[in-house]
């Protein structure tokens, strides 16, 4: 891809009948200042208030952020998603006025910030719900549904956190990456299948982040664009995936120092299940700190077999190379610990926001990594007459057939 | 607990609201453009009154604004207040943006009654209603135009009071008037203040003085708009009820009432003890929401 790239720069003209650099800028910034003029007129002059026509209401909208609930009471922060300014003038906690304090101030510019604080006797286990009433009379609800005490960062928290990530990151990833001699055993067709079997497990987490994250993107406030997010979020992981795999191959080219094709391809597996796994955690993490799940043995059984088979993922491009137990662990430590640091964080500040933008970096990791796999399996052949060899069909749907079972369990 | 802040009583104060009938409350020459009366030759009252409607932004608790539709400026409207039998003449001057109108409870005939849409006096009109102040008792004038909902809800409503003829006059006391009422800030169909006279939790912060020892008569009328029934507690007294206020005798003697909206009743106590007694609708929702109030007696007991 260089030498047309380098043919191009280096067989452009040089100087020879360009117009002036200063020139060239000023035709560049003349829009901008046109641009700047127009904002000037529309912000003195008011155009839009015309358009608006006299006397209408301001558009007020405010989007909880975060409620905490601790022996202080209810904390909340909330951030104002519309155009206008919106005051919050009185606070409800059940149907009853409460009083409380504003910081920074009551009063939220578009996009500002404040956090509530209402010293209101929240009982455990109960429901609640908070309607902040505005200067206007419009009101915002929003109900905690199980009233839990939110963790705070102490080292408590942070060792439940971990262990969490542990039993639903770690150990599985860990687990399935023993499957390695298995693969490396296996002949051209059972590598066929487990290769397959890789690219089902990934195609299914690659929906199950879609849905995730355009699930949270619909949680956000409008003015961050979750689903825009969530796209361009994936569409630069991919890209910048590809450009650290050709950089990486390139480098293997230059040296041939550091391990095979296969090697390459694994972390890259590893980062992409890796990236996922912190989208996994961060929710996770959440669900916990705002009270809305508890880790039944279930529930940790579900996610180890779920993620165990991401093990497999990790190890099938090494079946034809020689790996030291010391690279199957760091390949082990690139796909499972994210799911730590996701709970921590998920559990600490929580915001629907991040949620969208680590599982569209999931997802387009995966998207990535699928690609890759498919290429490096495909060769020459055609992609279709290869998912239609039975060995490869049959694979994809174990894959899916997996990932989907062991969901189930997940709930 | 209650609202945080306080609301400005620059136009209007439910302290002196309470004690407030025929625009008591205003000097004599600015009275003299809402309020006239003029001794009859058979020794009743020809009382003239200039009430208009007007839409107005008012606050209903600290740093909430309801868009209301009132009358002269206020929600409640004013109290009007008769001896039975005199004249009652009502010029009303539509200034809102809506049509409107005045109904009043009481005996009138069928042309006075402001509810029929031919009765409604459209933006910048104005009607005559005229009647003679029948029974005697504790009535309310409200806005009939429709929709009904919406025209009450939106703050068209106030106290008519019918005093008993001067021979059977009722004793001396100080004099209270309370109109329960609610807002539907966000118009869903459910109130989010409830009040008595408009502002949440108002006598919470500034109560209602009272003397011990004082006969004390509340004239308590409910127009509490979407909720079936209101209702009002007062706590470590009783209090006589003259339902509809149309009988000389007490009905009964207790400290909660229960209204249906349009019901309204007179209380009267006297206080006992000196200190703070709380009154409030006995729906404790309401109460949280702002129907909730302390009155403060002065003085020691037996003086």
């Amino acid at each position: 891809m260089t030498p047309s790239h380098d043919h191009r720069r280096d067989g452009g003209p040089s100087g020879v009948d360009r117009p002036g650099a200063a020139k060239l800028w000023a035709l560049a910034v003349l829009p901008l200042l046109l641009l700047a003029g127009l904002l000037g007129v529309l912000v003195w002059a008011g155009p839009a208030d015309a358009m608006r026509g006299e006397g209408y209401p301001p558009i007020e909208t405010l989007a909880f952020q975060r409620v905490a609930l601790g022996p202080d009471g209810i904390v909340v922060t909330v951030l104002n998603d519309g155009p206008d300014p919106v005051t919050i003038a009185q606070v409800q906690v059940d149907e009853a006025y409460w009083s409380f304090t504003a910081e920074p101030g009551t009063t939220l510019a578009h996009l500002g910030r404040t956090t509530l604080t209402i010293p209101y006797p929240w009982v455990q286990g109960d429901a609640h719900a908070l309607r902040l009433v505005t200067s206007t009379g419009v009101t915002f609800d929003h109900e905690v549904a199980v009233a839990v005490e939110t963790p705070t960062p102490d080292a408590k928290f942070f060792g439940i956190f971990t262990l969490i990530g542990i039993y639903v990151g770690v150990i599985p990833v860990a687990i399935g990456l023993l499957w390695l001699p298995l693969v490396s055993r296996a002949g051209r067709t059972g590598l066929d299948f487990l290769m397959a079997v890789t690219i089902g497990l990934l195609l299914f987490l690659l929906i199950e982040a879609g849905h995730d994250g355009l699930e949270a993107a619909a949680l956000t406030p409008s003015s961050f664009q979750g689903v825009a997010l969530f796209v361009f979020g994936g569409l630069t992981a991919f890209v910048g995936l590809e450009m650290v795999g050709g950089w990486l191959r390139t480098r293997r080219r230059d040296t041939e120092a550091s391990g095979g094709r296969g090697w390459v391809l694994a972390q890259m597996v590893a980062t992409g299940i890796g990236l996922h796994n912190l989208g996994e955690g961060l929710a996770i993490g959440a669900a916990f700190a705002l009270g809305e799940a508890t880790l039944g043995t279930v529930l940790i059984v579900g996610f180890m077999l779920h993620n165990t088979t991401e093990g497999l993922a990790i190890v099938a491009p090494l079946a034809k190379e020689p790996v030291r137990v010391s690279r199957l662990l760091r390949l082990g430590v690139l796909g499972g610990a994210p799911t730590i640091v996701g709970a921590w964080v998920g559990g600490l500040i929580y915001s629907p926001i991040w949620s969208v933008l680590f599982l569209a970096l999931g997802a387009g990791a995966i998207a990535q990594v699928v690609v890759q796999l498919t290429r490096q399996v495909v060769g020459e052949e055609s992609v279709a007459g290869y998912m239609t060899t039975p060995p490869v069909a049959s694979g994809l749907f174990a894959g899916v057939t997996v990932m989907y079972v062991t969901g189930l369990i997940v709930g | 607990m209650g609202p945080v802040g306080r609301v400005s009583t620059e136009f209007f104060d439910p302290t002196r609201f309470l004690r407030t009938w025929n625009f008591s409350d205003l000097p004599a020459d600015e009275r003299a453009q809402f309020y006239r009366e003029t001794p009859q030759p058979d020794g009743t009252t020809l009382r003239e009154y200039e009430l208009y409607a007007v839409d107005r932004e008012i606050e209903i608790a600290p740093g909430v604004f309801f868009p209301a539709w009132t009358y002269n400026g206020q929600v409640p409207g004013p109290t009007i207040r008769a001896t039975a039998g005199d004249r009652v003449r009502v010029n009303f001057i539509n200034q809102g943006s809506h049509p409107h109108g005045l109904h009043f409870h009481g005996w009138h005939p069928p042309e006075m009654d402001g509810s029929l849409p031919e009765h409604q006096v459209m933006p910048g009109e104005s009607f005559l209603y005229e009647f003679d102040a029948e029974p005697f008792g504790l009535h309310l004038y409200h806005c009939h135009a429709n929709p009904l909902k919406r025209h009450v809800h939106k703050g068209l409503y106030g106290a008519f009071i019918v005093d008993p003829p001067s021979e059977v006059a009722r004793p001396p006391a100080d004099e209270l008037v309370m109109v329960l009422n609610g807002f539907d800030t966000n118009f869903d169909g459910d109130n989010e203040v409830y009040a008595a006279n408009t502002v949440a939790s108002f006598y919470m912060q500034e109560p209602v003085r009272v003397r011990v020892g004082q006969l004390v008569r509340m004239y308590v009328v409910n127009l509490t708009e979407f909720d079936l029934i209101n209702s009002m507690h007062l706590h470590g007294m009783f209090f006589d009820v003259f339902r509809t206020g149309t009988s000389l005798t007490p009905s009964e003697s207790t400290d909660t009432i229960m209204f249906c909206q349009g019901e309204r009743a007179i209380l009267e106590t006297t206080f006992r003890y000196p200190g703070d007694f709380m009154f409030h609708g006995h729906q404790s929702e309401f109460a949280e929401l702002g129907w909730m109030g302390l009155f403060r007696a002065e003085g020691t007991r037996d003086t």
